[in-house]
């Protein structure tokens, strides 16, 4: 049996601009991170009300989760402990941490204290897609591929995953970007390798 | 009493962030947890919070949580019987 696992298909927000496999789906200049996510959650029709509570980096996994798994993913293929999420980012929840610490000068709030670590996006992916496969969180100053590619494979190879959301969920202030991948065992039309250069093929496109 | 019951309304929907419901989305008599506007146990958190910015009133034994948050209703007549007099 193939040890080959696909990419098979990507969704990206940066710029104020939302991707589906390198297509631009959406737009909205002039605006602010958090108006545009809230814009963005309206124009794709998320009937969600939790969103409106989390944090930032919460809302653009969430709204990214959503795009990538819309139209094409097929979940009643995998049993839901099957499915599972690997993220990365380079300043953690500090955007999440920085906010709750304003809020201890007078009353600490409980809203933001319990976004105050950056794994909490893959427990609201979860949540809202029903996932319970394994899942990490990992903190690295740029986005690595290469380790990527490597941490993910090595969850197919030893049949802890049959399919995986990963790649990248960042916000501080007013920068952020995320760019997910959809990971199978299974191939797909238009799936391409899971390889280190399609990955990074993929990410740079979906950055700009 | 009704103007309590208008502010906490606008209060609860502003401190939970319940951006999709209106102040005349909430009958008074509602139920704020499980079935009724559907908080969870965080927003339980964020409620006192909001007793004690805006009334002044620490919720000291956490036993009387179900009653006095059961509606905006309770919550009205927990704050005025409570509400350190000026």
């Amino acid at each position: 049996m193939s040890n080959d696992i696909y990419i098979s298909g990507s969704a990206a927000i940066s710029n104020n601009i939302v991707y589906k496999n390198g297509r631009s789906l959406f737009e909205q200049k002039a605006i602010n991170v958090s108006e545009f996510l809230i814009t963005a959650y309206h124009h794709f029709g998320m009937n969600y009300p939790k969103f409106y509570k989390m944090d930032a980096i919460s809302k653009l996994g969430l709204l990214a989760a959503e795009i990538l798994l819309k139209d094409g993913f097929k979940i009643e293929h995998y049993k839901t402990e099957d499915v599972g999420i690997v993220l990365s980012n380079a300043n953690s929840s500090l955007d999440t941490d920085l906010k709750y610490f304003e809020t201890t000068k007078e009353m600490a709030s409980p809203a933001l204290f319990v976004y105050t670590l950056p794994n909490i996006v893959i427990g609201e992916i979860s949540i809202k897609h029903k996932l319970k496969g394994e899942n990490a969180f990992f903190v690295s100053e740029k986005f690595d591929a290469g380790f990527m590619q490597q941490y993910v494979s090595n969850l197919f190879n030893n049949n802890i995953l049959q399919a995986c959301i990963c790649g990248w969920v960042e916000v501080f202030g007013e920068e952020y970007k995320t760019v997910l991948f959809l990971v199978e065992k299974m191939n797909s039309d238009n799936a391409q390798l899971f390889t280190i250069e399609n990955i990074n093929k993929i990410y740079e496109i979906q950055n700009g | 009493m009704d103007k309590l019951i208008a502010d906490l309304k606008a209060q609860i929907i502003e401190q939970l962030n319940l951006q999709d419901t209106k102040p005349e989305d909430i009958s008074d008599d509602q139920p704020l947890f499980n079935e009724g506007l559907g908080l969870d146990s965080i927003d339980a958190l964020e409620l006192i919070v909001l007793l004690q910015q805006h009334y002044k009133i620490k919720l000291s034994n956490a036993e009387d949580g179900p009653k006095v948050f059961k509606s905006v209703k309770t919550m009205a007549e927990y704050i005025t019987e409570h509400q350190p007099k000026v």
